[in-house]
This record gives C-alpha cells, structure tokens and sequence, in this order.
C-alpha cells in the first residue's frame, strides 16, 4: 500500500477524476440533487452567492481532510456525530473569518454559514468518500464538489441578479436606456422559485447534452 | 374544398421527408390536418374514433371564448372613453379596444405557436393544438394596458416551462394561461394589479379600482350596482368582466359536452359555502359581502368556466372533479377576502388545485378500490357461510 502511495503523481488522471466530475456529470447538485435549499436562498444576488461558494469549498474540502486523517480511528457508530463535530468546528471558523473580513456580506448570508453544516454535500461526502480514502484524494473530492456546487450557485446567480435587479456584483448593467424604453426588472428572479426554475432548467440542458445522465 | 386538397397534395412531397422544405413538416401536417380530418388508421389498441379530434375540440372552446373577447374589446374603448369623460359611438370604442386587444392577442399566438412549431419539430410530433386555446385565453386574463413584450416573455414562459418541458399538450401540470398570467402577476406586479392598469389610457384623476380593490380598500360603497357587474360595464381583465359573455361561452361548453358541468358547478357551490361562511363570522365589511357579489366580481366566473375545466389538469375521476372543483371555490373566496396581497384569489386557487388534482385522483381511485374489495369479500364471506350451512 504504501508503495503505491509513493508511486502515483499528485495529480494523476485518476486524482484529476475527482475534480472534473463534481463539475459535470456527477455535479452534486444538478445530478445528485443535494444541496438545493441554499442555493434557492443565497442566490439572489452575485456576492453572497459566491462567499457562499468558497464558504462551501473550504468547509467541504478541509473536513474531508480531518474525517479523513481519523477514518481509521472513529467507531462507525458514533461517525455521524464526531463528522458534525468536525464540520460544525470547520464552519464556525468560516463563519469568523467572514465576519471579521467581509461584515456586510456575512450579514446577508445571516443563518445560512451556519446552515452549511447541514448541507447535505457536505454529510454525503465524507459518509461516501472520506470515510474510505486517503487525505489527499479526499482533499481533491472536497474541492470539486464544492467547486461544482459554486458552479451552479454562480449561474443561477448571474441570471437573477442581471434579470432581477438589473446588476451584476451590485453595478448597474443594464443601460438606463432600456428602462426609459419600457423594460422593467423582473420581480420573479427575486423570488427563491425562480432559482428553482433555474435549476431545473440547468439539469435540462446538462442532460439533453449528456447521454450518459438519460434515463433509458 | 377540391382545390385545397389540390394544393395540398402538391405541396406535400416538398415537405416530407428529404424535401426541400422537410424542416417545415410538422408545420405542414398542422395546416393539412387543419382543413381535413386525418385518413390514418389506428393500427392497435382502441379503435373508437370520433371526427371530434383535439383540434375541432380546441376550436369549439375558442368559440366559446368568443364572446368575451369581443365583449371585451367593446368594454376597453368603453372604460377608456368613460374615464376621459368623453362621450363617442360604438365603432369609435370597438375601434379604440380593438387597437389595444388585437396586438396582445396577436403576440400571444405568434410567440406561443412560434415556439410550438419549433418544438414539434425537433422533437418530430405533430404539432399539438392545445395552443389555440391558451393563445387566446392569455389576452383575456391581462389588463389592457399590458406592454406587449411582457405578453410575449409570459407566453414563452407559460409554453415552455409551464409545458413544453413536461412533454407538451396533454402532459402539464398547470394551465398555460394561468401560468403566463401568474408569472406577470409575481415579475411585473405594477402592470399586473393596482387600480392604474385596468383601463387602457386612463385619465389620471379617474379611479380605475376594480371592485375587487375598492373591497380591499374597505370602499364598498364604491362598488358598481350587481346589473353592471353583470354585464361587464366595469374595470378589469379584458375577459372576464361580462358575466352574459362567459355564460353564453358556458352553454356552448356545456352542449357540446367539452367541458365538466360537475366541475362548473361544484366551483360554485365551493363558493357559496366559503361566501356563508364568511357571512357568519362577518368580522369585517368584505366578510358581510352577499355571496352571489363574489361571482359576479373578478375573475370567479370566467375561471371556473374556462379554466378549472381544462380537462388536462383538473381531476379525471367523477368524485375527483368534485372535490376539485369546490376547493377552488372555496380557496378562491379564502385568498380574496383573507390576503390584502392577493385582491384576486381565482388563479391561484386554480394552480393550487391544478397541482393537487393527480392527488385527489389516486385517493379517489384508491378509495374505490378499497370500497370493491370490500365487497368482494363480503361476498366471498357469505359463499362460504352459505356451502357451510
């Protein structure tokens, strides 16, 4: 075993894997449907949707690592509480450090950094994957599934800020113009339904073009 | 009629398969199949055939849909030249709201019918027809004054994610209309409601409340007399204000057997219960409302005629339609006088059971095959008590 650890590349194809395929056909979101709650609730605007992302990337990828580190240690019938232990430590240093650096975004997030610790990307990748694999691919794993979650988060985002409100990270980008010609900002980006409507039509496009996710 | 099977049959190898115009297709068969019922056979299963296909139902119901469009054509010149205190003929008023309904019924067909085309024909069926319904039912529950563009993203929205994306015609969840108006309802909410958008060009100092918003205001001294209301001289959707027009859509629903009388009538008995039961707590002036106020404001009528019949999503079984159709009633009458955020309750109360109706149905049938089974075996029972003896 251990000359195999010694034998294969930090980012071997296999190590790569564990990246891309958070990203696209094993996306936690769109294909594992997890996660949904918060993305219909942060995702009203760019900012909080993108300190949610990396919130997210840190909290999932350094858990890993520590469930990881203890795999061998923990009884399997106490696992769920010590993994919460875990994240609940790893969330409330996210938690601190945005409050210390970025108040104001930390203030719209409100109860949602808190909430990651239910998040169930994060619960579902350490029972799936840290529980049995070493801390470099699970560190791997952590970071593409919360890259794949921001991912989704981003897009569904973009869409509802610029349509909803009209802006992109709070800069007004659709020209004054527009609304002197009749446009107006569509209110039902606002709502947490639309990010609904978003993502499904996300999953309808990643499975029209991906023959692999149909059904037969 | 020879000459149109004529041209037709010319034009037809064009548009098959490898010819020229083969992209069109499904465009093609749409109009062929227009003028003339279809030759094919059914080749297995049911073989009970009717000429009443899908396509000469949606037109019957786009029949009855008529008078309310032409009322309400008439009824917006109306509302325009009563709120600018001018006092001008007939034609001039069908001419005024017929320059504002026409645009919007127009948009509505060519982006819904646009977008069923293009459907069709990547996904290579025919085209469906649901469509001449919805397109015509979207301009009858809009305020006049709505801006087209908002007509047409409605639309798009309504055809595409309120059906397209379930399978099309026969397969939605909601009704298409519905869905367009309560996307503009929650998107665009200052051209949606208020007392500014429900007459066309209004004159500023002249009210334009609904009855439903004097209500809501706590105005009923406002309200325009039960005759008015009846007919339709009031401020509202283009549709839904005269009752004689949605009544007379009713009938030619009724004779021709498209539409569910349970499912009309249990939407008003739903009513009158919510509207009495109101009457008895009367904690407020809107509480104390007579129930029969409530059918002849809003969009109650016109509802539950053309929309909570849409055979597509209400309730398939008999009792179903029942249940279905008393708890729009009775949901609708709750929005409306409960929520201050909700002057009308029909659609969503519509929606709502839109999207419970698959529900009631599997309790219904479920039901049904319980009270059998039961049966069945009380006569199992009895078999063997009698070989006993």
């Amino acid at each position: 075993m251990s000359e195999l650890k010694t034998k294969e590349p930090l980012f071997s194809a296999k190590n790569l894997k564990l990246i891309k395929n958070p990203l696209g056909k094993d996306n936690p979101i769109t294909v594992q449907v997890l996660g949904i709650c918060s993305a219909l609730a942060v995702t009203a605007k760019l900012q909080p949707a993108i300190v949610m992302a990396l919130s997210v990337i840190v909290v999932v990828a350094l858990s890993n690592v520590i469930v990881s580190l203890l795999r061998n240690t923990i009884p399997p019938r106490i696992r769920i509480i010590v993994q919460l232990v875990i994240v609940s430590l790893m969330v409330i240093l996210v938690d601190q450090v945005l409050k210390a650096f970025v108040y104001d975004v930390s203030k719209q997030l409100s109860v949602f950094i808190g909430l990651i610790i239910t998040n169930c990307i994060v619960m579902g990748r350490l029972e799936a994957f840290a529980m049995a694999n070493r801390p470099w691919e699970s560190f791997l794993d952590g970071i593409g599934n919360g890259i794949g979650y921001g991912l989704i988060l981003v897009i569904v985002a973009f869409f509802r800020e610029l349509f909803g409100s009209g802006t992109l990270f709070g800069h007004q980008v659709i020209p004054e113009k527009f609304y002197e010609w009749g446009y107006v900002n569509n209110g039902f980006f606002i709502l947490p339904p639309m990010a609904l409507i978003l993502v499904g039509i996300i999953i309808w496009v990643q499975r029209s073009r991906n023959k692999e996710l149909q059904e037969k | 009629m020879k000459f149109i099977r004529d041209i037709l049959d010319k034009q037809k190898p064009l548009f098959s398969k490898g010819g020229r115009f083969s992209m069109f297709q499904s465009t093609f068969e749409a109009f062929e199949t227009f003028f003339f019922v279809p030759n094919t056979v059914t080749s297995s299963g049911a073989h009970i055939r009717d000429a009443v296909d899908m396509k000469r139902t949606m037109i019957v119901v786009v029949a009855a849909l008529v008078p309310a469009l032409l009322f309400g054509v008439w009824n917006t010149g109306y509302q325009h030249f009563l709120s600018l205190g001018e006092s001008v003929g007939f034609w001039q008023m069908v001419g005024f709201g017929a320059l504002k309904v026409l645009p919007i019924l127009i948009v509505s067909y060519v982006v819904g019918l646009g977008i069923e085309f293009a459907f069709a024909q990547i996904r290579h069926h025919e085209v469906n027809e649901g469509f001449l319904v919805s397109g015509i039912l979207i301009p009858l529950v809009l305020p006049p004054d709505i801006p087209l563009w908002m007509v047409a993203v409605a639309t798009a929205f309504a055809v595409i994610i309120g059906k397209e994306v379930f399978g099309g015609t026969g397969m939605n969840i909601m009704n298409p209309a519905l869905t367009a108006r309560a996307f503009l309802f929650f998107a665009y909410p200052s051209s949606m409601s208020g007392d500014n958008v429900w007459i066309a060009e209004k004159a500023d100092a002249y009210s334009g409340a609904t009855p439903l918003g004097n209500l809501l205001n706590n105005n009923s001294g406002d309200l325009p007399n039960l005759w008015d209301m009846f007919i339709g001289i009031i401020p509202g959707s283009i549709g839904e204000t005269s009752k004689i027009a949605i009544l007379l859509g009713a009938v030619i629903l009724l004779i021709t057997g498209i539409a569910s009388a349970r499912i009309m009538i249990s939407v008003f008995v739903g009513g009158t219960v919510m509207g009495l039961l109101f009457n008895l707590i009367g904690a407020n002036e809107y509480m104390q409302l007579p129930f029969y106020y409530h059918f002849l404001m809003g969009g109650f009528m016109f509802g539950a005629v053309f929309m909570a019949t849409d055979p597509v999503t209400a309730a398939q079984t008999p009792k179903g339609k029942l249940i279905y159709g008393f708890l729009i009633g009775m949901f609708a009458i709750l929005i409306r006088v409960l929520n201050p955020a909700y002057p009308e309750g029909m659609m969503l109360a519509i929606l709502l059971m839109n999207v419970f109706a698959p529900l009631i149905d599997y309790y219904v049938v479920g039901a049904n095959i319980n009270r059998r089974e039961k049966r069945a075996k009380k006569a199992i029972a009895i078999q063997i008590n009698e070989t006993k003896i």
